[in-house]
């Protein structure tokens, strides 16, 4: 029999505020354990949670930017369990009326474009973090920090309409491009801000009946997840066709071998006995709120490519690459409005640009050449002061020691030869100085005629303008 | 009835509580007359009312994202019955 998977993906994303969702404690990471803690985070008896407003605005802008209905009420709940990691004994979370519904994400994988139900979007408190047996002293116990918990969090809920670990994995890059652009999550995978539960499912194919789902939990890279969602999807098959039943169980991805395993005894525990939290009044989003934030929303990646190709003429390619993170797409932008072309400062931002933050191993951020430079660099090509290729030599110069590229093309005596005259000089002397090949394409072996550029090329140290070159080398060849 | 000793038995394991027979018993009676009494409540017809999630009519309670001085690992751990350098120390939660 033939099996079609079926996933939907539960994202949480930590939201990049300077403090928590219910109190004032710092958020910031990597601080020593228990540091960053305060009566709210600690679950003290008496402690009153008050709600950051930077939380409920980068939810709405979550929510917009997937399309999402913003509901004018929402509620926070209590999601009662018993878990080391979480002192109150149930987390502040959103249950029957969360900030966003109703939305909708468009993928397109290996040329087929698919609309990817969003169920909603909520707010919650991350909890704790537990540390198992690396601290000195510890023995045999479990030592609870708890500066991350209280740390805000939004949950984005997908409906079950991924049917493939690379549509799973299409769609949750499009989810993180979107929140990193939106600014609302630094999205750095390694340190969990942007972490993913997977629920799995087989059926078979035709059938309009999922099957039984395991959830598999906390995987936080876009590798592990595709691995995970494969492995599971395997699992789950092989398991019916022996005869078998899946559970509906949590599992958790071992990325030491690929393979998932049940996390026994959590799910008895699946009664959170949710209710509305009397400590917080409920949330009013008026429609002004909503509409200011619409209009504060950063252009997102999918209208900027579509406006690179309708208005700047770029091929798909290129709208892709500069569009990837927002930071290269506005140092690109900047090129433009300092005036270079969009296909010339396209290539360059790809290439040279690129080449050298990955070679430093930097970020767009850092780069050493500011876009005004580029743009100027570009404008000598075009006005034929500099060849390409002498440009890459400018281009360099700037990377490692900073400069105006006018200076340095100066400085360094790089102007490009276009005198024809000059240019005829250097090439009568090749010519007389290599007889042998002028006979040889004369003669028809037209392949030699490489070997002329070169040798005037690296006569004029790479300062004559190739395109004249070409010229006055074809006339005086051909005699 | 409107509570079963399974039900009593269910919300003891939910809360981490141990009861021994006689108070499975005794709090399946009391929580039994207490639900009976509440249930004066459905003699009113709520069609078309809004459940209340708060009884203090309020909304929108917020505070901007300043940050403010925490109180310090060592209030946080002041209270804590067992810690190891600047952690709460609790039994061992994963095998």
């Amino acid at each position: 029999m033939k099996y079609q998977a079926v996933i939907g993906l539960e994202v949480h994303v930590q939201l990049a505020t300077d403090t928590k969702i219910f109190c004032g404690c710092s958020t910031k990471f990597g601080a020593p354990p228990n540091s960053q803690t305060c009566p709210v985070c600690l679950g003290m008896p008496g402690a009153l949670p008050v709600l950051n407003r930077k939380v409920v605005e980068y939810a709405i802008k979550a929510g917009l930017a997937t399309g999402c209905a913003i509901a004018p009420r929402s509620v926070f709940a209590r999601k009662n369990y018993f878990y080391p990691d979480l002192p109150k004994g149930y987390q502040i979370s959103q249950y029957e009326l969360p900030i966003c519904e109703h939305g909708q994400l468009d993928i397109e994988v290996e040329g087929v474009a698919k609309r990817i139900g969003i169920t909603r979007i909520h707010m919650e408190e991350d909890a704790g973090k537990l540390v198992h047996g690396d601290v000195p002293g510890m023995g045999d116990g479990s030592g609870v920090d708890l500066n991350r918990a209280c740390t805000p969090l939004l949950e984005i809920v997908s409906e079950p309409d991924l049917r493939s670990a690379d549509e799973a994995v299409t769609y949750l890059k499009k989810l993180h491009q979107i929140v990193v652009y939106l600014g609302i999550t630094d999205g750095n995978m390694e340190e969990g801000s942007f972490r993913c539960d997977a629920n799995v499912s087989v059926m078979p194919v035709g059938s309009d009946k999922f099957g039984t789902r395991a959830e598999i939990k906390n995987v936080n890279s876009f590798k592990f997840v595709k691995q995970a969602i494969e492995y599971e999807i395997e699992r789950q098959i092989e398991l019916i066709e022996e005869g078998g039943k899946v559970v509906q169980e949590t599992r958790l991805f071992d990325p030491g071998n690929g393979e998932t395993r049940s996390m026994r005894g959590k799910e008895e525990a699946h009664d959170y006995r949710y209710f509305p939290d009397p400590d917080l009044v409920p949330l009013v989003i008026s429609d002004d709120w909503v509409e200011d934030t619409r209009l504060g929303l950063p252009e997102l990646p999918e209208a900027k490519m579509a406006r690179y190709r309708e208005e700047l003429g770029l091929p798909l390619y290129d709208a892709e690459v500069l569009t990837a993170s927002r930071e290269l797409a506005e140092y690109f932008e900047a090129c433009l409005l300092a005036g270079a072309g969009a296909k010339s400062a396209a290539n360059w931002v790809m290439g040279e640009v690129t080449r050298g933050l990955n070679d430093g191993g930097i970020d767009i951020g850092a780069c050493p050449v500011t876009p005004g430079q580029l743009a100027a660099l570009l404008a000598l090509i075009d006005k034929g002061t500099i060849s390409n290729k002498i440009a890459k030599t400018v281009f360099d110069e700037m990377w490692q020691n900073g400069g105006e590229p006018a200076e340095i093309v100066e400085k360094k005596g790089l102007v490009q030869v276009s005198d024809t005259g000059e240019i005829e000089k250097i090439i009568d002397e090749i010519m007389a100085a290599n007889m042998g090949q002028v006979e040889e394409y004369r003669g028809g072996k037209e392949k030699v005629f490489g070997f002329f550029v070169g040798q005037v090329m690296r006569a004029s140290k790479g300062k004559a303008n190739p395109a004249v070159v070409n010229d006055l080398l074809v006339k005086k060849l051909k005699g | 009835m409107k509570i079963t000793r399974q039900q009593v038995e269910n919300v003891a394991v939910l809360a981490r509580l141990e009861l021994t027979d006689a108070e499975t018993e005794m709090f399946t009676g009391q929580m039994d007359a207490i639900l009976a009494y509440v249930d004066k409540l459905n003699e009113l017809d709520t069609t078309g009312i809004v459940p209340t999630s708060h009884a203090v009519p309020m909304e929108n309670a917020f505070r901007s994202d300043e940050v403010r001085p925490s109180i310090g690992t060592e209030s946080a751990l002041a209270n804590a019955p067992g810690r190891v350098e600047g952690f709460f120390r609790v039994p061992k939660v994963i095998e």
